[in-house]
């Protein structure tokens, strides 16, 4: 049995967790396959906290992270941020959860191709509440000379930080980020990675990172093992080690 | 802008082509709605004014001689507001530039009452003087025929005296829109002619002085017109009266009405299956489009846009397209109905037309085309939008393919790989493919409507020119003449063989259904007028009994053997019984026709005739014309081949211009399909071909498997859109049954080829666009994204 839950971070007295996952399930029909991807899933993910999800592919980090993000329900469990209920299939209440809470990044980048940088980003700051400019968020991830470039005129680096970017602009409380290295070479996938973990640092946004790469977890105050649609075991780093030192 | 509106942009830039094609698809049909309602309402409207304010009359009758003391008691009827006493005869005119036989038909006018009914439209020049017995306004059309101007002379034969005319003026008249010769037609304005004379003038010319032959009346609104046309034909009939009638009987008004009517149903009709046609491709085009950006759907979903947003996003884009559309097509619709409204003007003498855009017209054509695309657009992007955005975003899982029926047939070890791909992929997707079918073969079957019409034309005037009609000259007399005038024309140089007749003007009465037309008596055996059975066999015309076109047997709901009454409206106007003997096969006009002795003895008159047709030499055309202009008695000639080229010229200048156009835009419609359904394949399959290639399969073989699809789904589209085709043209066929002619569906091999062609070269045309794309593919960026 893996360990459920682990002590909050030192510095905060035992603060509620934002989100609450409890015998979370999800089955697909895959074509003419069934998928068991989630197989009862318990988990707690802090305020502020970086977390990374390990796991081989198909292990059902994506699931999960989907679900968290509001993109996906359970077929059974609950699973709750702060007040609201994420087992509910109602469109327009989880539409209005990622416009206010929630920023994704892909692994595949998904920016519009027939928008800029910035328009990338002002598709979504045009429709919250208190975002920063474009501009601002661009600069965040080291893109401002490139703003007004269209995605087939950048690196797959620099397109990941324009999602990156186009994520954090809404000032979100929580970043869902699957495998936002997993296209990207060692060098370009450091700097990506720096850029989620200053994010993290200087916004305080809850970051949830899916990687397959191990040497990643090293950057992440907790580490989620998975494996067959559930939770292993949970790891916490003494110290988090800055993007820049790692490398595979 | 907003971002998602840039992005709006963007997109559209990007699918330009394909934009450009669906907006012509919606051009066409909106140009074609457009075209046709604004071109009839201006002809509807145009008549009304016309009729409104130039006083046309509502009920008229032609008498042998009455006093001018009769009009009080006319006057008096109740029902009636106002009543025009007038002469009307028929003269032969000498032209000094045509020397074939020309006739007209000679109106007084009122010397007292400028306002009278039927009130002229003077075109230039004035009206004629009181008294003045040398003075005619002419018609337009005539003068136009024969540049005749103010100031211009020539001769006529007033009552039997040889007079010199002068042209004071030209007009047009309510009364003669349609300016047909009796018996004819065809208008033939070089041949017939109409004008006006003072009405003392021309009385004292035909001992009318002091009386008239023709009365023209108009009712008090709420009138009963057949009440007042009995108590009329009461008071006439000791004069001759030759029977009034209404103004749906009025030769001119009829033939307008019956040919706006049929423009009605055309223009109805067409453009209503070219609408839905074009919003039909619009919607499957527009859903599968939409269908593609499931990736982008998904993202803009996970980013917090709700559906609503997103469906309005897709449905600006799409409304884009459509509403350029739209507008391109108003635009076309205007500028062509002007011109078709303009061709009309050429055959019907209207003074001006009342040309307007109708708001309706140009909203419904709207409201269909954005509630096609609309339609599409939100049902394909709530099918997107309604997956979960993890879902949407996830490779869809791989598609349920099956070895299809052919394959199952044993024959799959023939067919190469690609082949079976080719086959498996119509067969996972039946509907989409039936789709993609249904659209090409309405495209096809939609050229087939447009140039039906020329085929069917065609092969009526080979019927009944070629087969029923084959004199070379048809004389009438001024009034029925004894048979022994026949001999007459037979003994003039040139003449090669005559046939006598004899017309009637009649009512045909079976129960409570009538028709007014004429019975024809006509020799038995002859070979210049032959009937033809429903099969084209001539007919063995019966010693007794009547026999009727087939059209007129369903007017009267009569079969052979039915007794129907027979209610002559000349001389003392009998009224008799007859048998319909049987019915004939006729595609133009009306007809009734009996034996010529028969006819004879059921007038109780003797050997009686009304006219001959004549086969002739053509060396000796001219001298004959000369001579036959030289007989008293006879009241006009015409010629057959004239006919022929009249009913050419009607043709050519209405029905082929909208042939040509419809034709036009069938072929941008069927382009603008098959175009679109080759892009869309090369997106659906863009990044599957890629792969191909990265695996090592050629440009040849990949552009085999996308193209060979589109190239078996044209092939099958092509035979269903000759049946669809052809189901559209009886359909046409159907409702285009009129008085005036019956539209058989003929379609001849060339309008086959031409369709089935049409699709092939758009086929290949998309096909080689398409190819150049795919010679294009990025390998390495689809192998570097996600499906």
């Amino acid at each position: 049995m893996p360990e459920q839950a682990s002590p909050p971070p030192l510095s905060a007295p035992a603060p509620r967790p934002i989100f609450e996952a409890r015998g979370l399930t999800k089955v697909y029909q895959m074509g003419e396959v069934r998928v068991e991807a989630l197989r009862g899933v318990d988990l707690d993910l802090y305020a502020g906290e970086l977390v990374v999800l390990l796991g081989p592919s198909g292990s059902g980090k994506s699931t999960l992270l989907n679900i968290l993000g509001g993109l996906d329900t359970p077929t059974s469990g609950t699973v709750r941020y702060a007040e609201h209920d994420l087992t509910v299939d109602d469109d327009a209440a989880m539409t209005q959860y990622r416009r206010e809470h929630v920023g994704f990044v892909f692994q595949f980048y998904n920016l519009i191709p027939s928008l800029t940088a910035r328009e990338n980003v002002a598709l979504v700051t045009e429709i919250s509440q208190n975002p920063m400019t474009p501009e601002e968020a661009l600069a965040l991830v080291g893109l401002a000379p490139r703003m007004d470039h269209f995605p087939s005129q950048m690196s797959g680096g620099e397109q990941q930080r324009v999602a990156i970017a186009r994520a954090v602009a809404k000032r979100p409380q929580v970043l869902l980020c699957d495998e936002p290295t997993g296209a990207l070479d060692a060098q370009t996938g450091v700097m990506v990675l720096e850029v989620i973990a200053r994010v993290n640092r200087e916004l305080g946004t809850t970051t949830v990172v899916i990687t397959h790469n191990a040497v990643i977890a090293a950057m992440a105050d907790r580490v989620v093992h998975f494996g067959d649609g559930q939770v292993v075991r949970i790891e916490r780093n003494a110290s988090r080690k800055a993007a820049s030192e790692l490398s595979w | 802008m907003r971002a998602i509106d840039r992005k709006l942009w963007r997109d559209l830039w990007h699918m330009r082509g394909q934009a450009v094609a669906i907006a012509l698809v919606v051009m066409c049909g909106v140009g074609t709605y457009v075209m046709f309602l604004s071109t009839l309402g201006a002809l509807r409207a145009t008549q009304d004014d016309y009729y409104r304010e130039y006083r046309f009359a509502e009920v008229f009758a032609t008498l042998k001689r009455a006093p001018e003391s009769l009009r009080a008691r006319i006057a008096a009827i109740p029902g009636i507001e106002r009543v025009e006493t007038r002469v009307v005869e028929p003269v032969r005119l000498d032209m000094p530039d045509f020397p074939e036989p020309v006739s007209a038909r000679m109106v007084s006018l009122a010397d007292d009452a400028p306002h009278g009914l039927n009130g002229l439209h003077l075109r230039a020049g004035r009206l004629p003087l009181p008294g003045r017995a040398d003075e005619v306004v002419v018609s337009t059309p005539f003068a136009k025929a024969h540049t005749l101007h103010p100031g211009d002379r020539f001769h006529a034969i007033l009552n039997g005296r040889r007079q010199a005319l002068t042209v004071v003026g030209t007009a047009l008249s309510p009364e003669f829109v349609q300016q047909l010769r009796p018996g004819s037609a065809f208008p033939d304005p070089k041949r017939y002619g109409v004008m006006w004379m003072g009405r003392k003038a021309l009385g004292q010319a035909y001992d009318l002085d002091g009386a008239f032959n023709d009365l023209a009346l108009s009712l008090r609104p709420g009138a009963d017109a057949q009440d007042v046309i009995d108590r009329v034909d009461a008071l006439i009939t000791p004069f001759g009266g030759l029977g009034a009638y209404a103004r749906k009987d009025q030769l001119s008004h009829r033939f307008l009405t019956q040919e706006l009517d049929q423009l009605g149903t055309l223009a109805t009709l067409f453009p209503t299956m070219f609408m839905g046609v074009a919003a039909f491709l619009l919607n499957v085009v527009i859903s599968r489009l939409v269908t593609m950006q499931r990736e982008q759907v998904a993202t803009l979903k996970a980013f917090g846009y709700g559906n609503g947003a997103v469906i309005a996003h897709y449905l600006k884009l799409v409304a884009m397209i459509a509403g350029s559309g739209v507008l391109g097509g108003t635009a076309l619709g205007v500028w062509l109905g002007y011109a078709l409204s303009g061709i009309y003007m050429e055959f019907y003498y209207f003074p001006w037309l009342r040309f307007s855009l109708q708001t309706q017209t140009v909203l419904e054509a709207a409201g269909a085309s954005f509630a096609a695309a609309g339609a599409g657009t939100v049902v394909a992007v709530w099918r997107a939008a309604s997956l979960s955005p993890a879902q949407a975003m996830r490779p869809e899982p791989p598609p349920r393919y099956r070895e299809t029926l052919v394959e199952k047939l044993g024959i799959k070890r023939w067919l190469s790989q690609p082949t079976r791909m080719i086959l498996r992929h119509i067969w996972r997707k039946p509907l989409k493919s039936a789709l993609t079918v249904l659209g090409i073969a309405l495209a096809c079957g939609i050229i087939l409507t447009g140039l039906f019409q020329r085929d069917t034309v065609g092969y009526m005037m080979n019927v009944h020119y070629g087969m029923a009609q084959r004199e070379d000259l048809s004389v009438a007399f001024t009034e029925p003449t004894a048979y022994r005038a026949r001999f007459d024309l037979a003994g003039l140089p040139g003449i090669e063989h005559v046939e006598a007749f004899r017309s009637v003007p009649v009512r045909l009465r079976h129960g409570h259904l009538d028709y007014r037309t004429t019975i024809r008596g006509i020799e038995p055996h002859g070979d210049l007028q032959r009937l033809l059975d429903t099969e084209l066999r001539p007919v063995a015309m019966p010693s007794d009994g009547i026999l009727m076109t087939d059209h007129l047997g369903k007017i009267l709901d009569v079969r052979a053997g039915d007794r129907i009454v027979v209610e002559v409206l000349e001389g003392n106007r009998p009224l008799r019984e007859a048998v319909v003997a049987g019915l004939v096969k006729e595609y133009l006009g009306v007809a009734a026709y009996m034996d010529l002795a028969a006819l004879n003895r059921f007038m109780h008159e003797g050997p009686t005739i009304s006219g001959a047709w004549l086969a002739v030499d053509h060396a000796q055309l001219q001298g004959l014309y000369a001579r036959l202009k030289g007989l008293p008695r006879v009241a006009g000639v015409a010629e057959r081949v004239q006919e022929i080229r009249n009913f050419n010229r009607l043709m050519d200048e209405t029905m082929l211009f909208f042939t040509y156009v419809s034709t036009v835009f069938a072929v941008i419609i069927a382009f603008g399909v098959i175009y679109n359904s080759a892009r869309i394949a090369l997106t659906e399959r863009g990044r599957e071909l890629a792969s191909l290639r990265v695996l090592g399969f050629t440009r040849g073989e990949i552009g085999y498997i996308l193209l060979g699809e589109l190239g078996i789904l044209t092939l099958v589209a092509i035979p269903l859109g000759l049946k669809l085709g052809e189901a559209m043209c009886y359909y046409i066929a159907q409702t285009m049954q009129t008085d005036l002619f019956r539209v058989p569906v003929v379609l001849v091999p060339q309008t086959y080829a031409f369709a089935v062609a049409v699709v092939l070269i758009s086929a290949l045309l998309s096909g080689l666009a398409v190819r150049r794309r795919l010679d294009r593919l990025d390998l390495i960026a689809v192998l570097k994204t996600p499906e």
